[in-house]
């Protein structure tokens, strides 16, 4: 089996919350409570969760974008929020970040080939024609034309902005990329595009990707595992299409059966969840899904689970999960 | 067949630009039945919003202007009608909801409040009628304790409870036509599967018909009785939502549907694109506005554009393909389906 290239053990990330005339702290905002994972070397991990549930923060603590609050993340084997400036500078090099939004990801007063140049002014001692042949070869690499490298972002679609992000990102070979909801604001039709670029360049230089999405047809094609989040805790874990057929958390199986599918004559058995998310700076006491789970027990109001495995490769944080003996039983909705 | 509600014939409207005057929408044509549910579906840019809002007039205020067609509305051309005339059927007969609900509300009134605002405009109560019948309103749309959430403003409640009162304004006035504008948006999935639960539900219990826009074919497949798909201002497929996903026709429709991942099956194999983006509508390519990305393009589809040809009872696609399968049809005897 492939080592593991990214090991994530016992994030915290509290935003404190100030109120009153001396600012003091009231509270705090657990966006991210106690989450390890681990990504193998060449691996998807797919993150998913409805907004607030803190993926997008977990994603940026583990590049140190943000610092943790508790907890180590480590890259190649170095904790990454234990390293100096200088340091954590060079270590970006190999770690990297896509965005969602890719207009506003890309400064707009910057010619293309200054967007997907910069990394390689920045961390190489590359010359400019260098630079310049690089940015050619990246633009072909990434399917767009690279005789458009002096025009600016506008004069791009929203796919074509995506695939410079994707670029930039690429730009300087680096074993791990966050995709941040990376193809959640496309439209279908270049969404596809995008995803097969994608998944091009992973076997191409053998990438490893955190796979940040809430579209969840998407994440199981892109993805070898997937963790479901909700409110800051990691709910289960496990291979994409071993979770995707039998999920075990009862929130994983709410999730996966809300997704309206595209097939008007499939029968579904749809758990509508009642009532929202609650929030984060108050989370529900025991375990945190318990206020809208159908399968709620006196138990899970008491008692947080703790994420265990339980079966190979399949961990899970609930009490009574789903299709185990002694757990919850779907077919009694 | 059913009452028709709507029925939009040949509506084009467009917007002038400093590019010159630039065809939103293209001769669109479609029909509602009473009590059932049309979706419009398409990718962004593809002219389903400007549809509705030329169908509510509202395109007005938006710099758009409708160049022909007639929106036939219960026997009134809505597109003939003056602004002032409009105001007895907008919000009255045919209502609208938008994707984003938190802006749809004012933040400083409070939810109750703007419910009543919308009883005592369109239907005369007077205040207190109008704030009992408000909360009552809350309480159809499935918010709990309506009592309590009719004192507060839009920044207490979530957006899926925020959606909940715009649809519950929207119904304010017993429309029979809720046009929603890509209601579930804005939402995550748990919640958007309750939005969706509730129009249908109340599709049920009151009769209204509902023309609902969605880039989600998903969605589409859910809610929809007929959907018609847009591409860059035209309807290039519309039939039944059998039709459509058993026998999706024209090319656009099908790569459409492959490109979306699915949920079983093989995963992490090549998925299927449509190359090229959407062009944009100033700038349409001659004949087949699908040409260029098309991959069973043909000469003909490069110079003429196609029009609606029947390949079902209630199934229309917009491509010279099924020129050729129709004679087939024909010849071997089949698909001679009757007309109206």
């Amino acid at each position: 089996m492939a080592k593991n290239l990214v090991e994530v053990n016992n994030i915290k990330k509290y935003f404190p919350i100030h109120k009153g005339l001396l600012n003091r702290v009231v509270g705090n905002v657990k966006a991210v409570d106690d989450v390890s994972l681990s990504i193998r070397e060449g691996e998807t991990f797919g993150l998913v969760g409805e907004s607030g549930c803190g993926k997008s923060t977990l994603g940026r603590v583990i590049l140190r974008l943000q610092g943790a609050t508790e907890g180590s993340v480590k890259i190649d084997g170095r904790d990454i929020h234990a390293l100096s400036h200088r340091e954590l500078n060079k270590m970006r090099e190999d770690m990297q970040i896509i965005f969602q939004d890719p207009f506003g990801s890309l400064n707009p007063r910057f010619l293309v080939k200054d967007v997907i140049g910069e990394p390689l002014k920045i961390h190489t001692k590359m010359s400019a024609k260098e630079i310049d042949e690089r940015v050619v070869e990246l633009m072909k690499l990434v399917g767009l034309d690279p005789t458009r490298r002096n025009r600016y972002p506008h004069e791009f679609s929203g796919g074509q902005r995506q695939r410079i992000g994707i670029a930039r990102a690429i730009a300087l070979k680096p074993k791990f990329i966050v995709a941040d909801e990376a193809v959640s604001a496309l439209d279908v039709s270049v969404q596809s595009q995008v995803i097969n670029l994608l998944m091009k360049l992973q076997k191409e230089m053998g990438l490893t990707f955190l796979f940040i999405a809430h579209g969840l047809n998407v994440v199981r094609h892109i993805s070898d595992r997937v963790g479901v989040m909700y409110l800051g805790k990691m709910v289960e874990v496990g291979e994409t299409e071993a979770l995707y057929a039998n999920p075990l958390h009862p929130y994983t199986a709410a999730l996966l059966s809300a997704i309206p599918k595209p097939s008007p004559t499939k029968k579904r058995n749809r758990i509508v969840l009642q009532g929202d998310v609650p929030s984060p700076a108050n989370p529900p006491t025991g375990c945190r899904f318990h206020t809208r789970c159908p399968f709620a027990q006196e138990k899970c109001s008491q008692v947080e689970p703790k994420l265990e495995e339980i079966l190979p490769g399949r961990q899970v944080a609930c009490h009574f999960p789903v299709g185990v003996e002694g757990g919850s039983d779907l077919s009694k909705l | 067949m059913a009452e028709k509600l709507l029925e939009v014939r040949n509506l084009t409207t467009g917007f002038l630009t400093d590019k010159g005057f630039v065809k939103a929408t293209d001769r669109i044509s479609v029909s509602i039945e009473k009590g059932k549910t049309l979706c419009l579906v398409g990718e962004s840019g593809s002219g389903k919003s400007v549809t509705s809002l030329s169908i509510m007039r509202l395109i007005d205020y938006a710099g758009g202007v409708i160049l022909e067609g007639n929106i036939n509305f219960k026997g009134q051309d809505l597109a003939a009608k003056k602004q002032e005339e409009l105001k007895e059927i907008r919000g009255n007969k045919i209502s609208m909801i938008f994707q984003d609900p938190m802006s749809a509300l004012n933040p400083v009134f409070t939810v109750g409040d703007q419910i009543a605002e919308s009883l005592s405009l369109h239907q005369n109560k007077n205040k207190d009628e109008a704030w009992k019948e408000a909360v009552e309103l809350l309480r159809m749309v499935g918010i709990p304790s309506p009592e309590i959430r009719a004192k507060q403003y839009p920044n207490q409640l979530s957006g899926g409870m925020c959606q909940r009162v715009v649809i519950a304004i929207a119904l304010a006035a017993k429309p029979e036509l809720l046009i929603a504008d890509e209601p579930t948006t804005a939402l995550d999935v748990t919640v958007q599967a309750q939005i969706l639960e509730l129009l249908q539900d109340l599709k049920e219990k009151l009769g209204t018909s509902i023309l609902l826009i969605t880039h989600d074919m998903g969605v589409a497949a859910e809610m929809a009785d007929h959907i018609a798909v847009m591409y860059a201002g035209a309807i290039v497929e519309q039939g039944t939502v059998e039709e459509i996903f058993s026998n999706p026709s024209h090319p656009y429709t099908v790569g459409l549907l492959q490109s979306i991942p699915g949920f079983e099956g093989e995963r992490g194999g090549e998925l299927y694109t449509i190359k090229g983006t959407i062009p944009a509508l100033g700038n349409l390519p001659q004949g087949c506005r699908f040409n260029p990305r098309c991959p069973h393009v043909m000469d003909k589809c490069r110079q003429v554009e196609p029009g609606d040809i029947k390949i079902g009872s209630e199934h229309f696609t917009k491509c010279w393909l099924y020129e050729d399968k129709e004679k087939a049809a024909a010849a071997l005897g089949k698909g001679e389906s009757n007309h109206g």
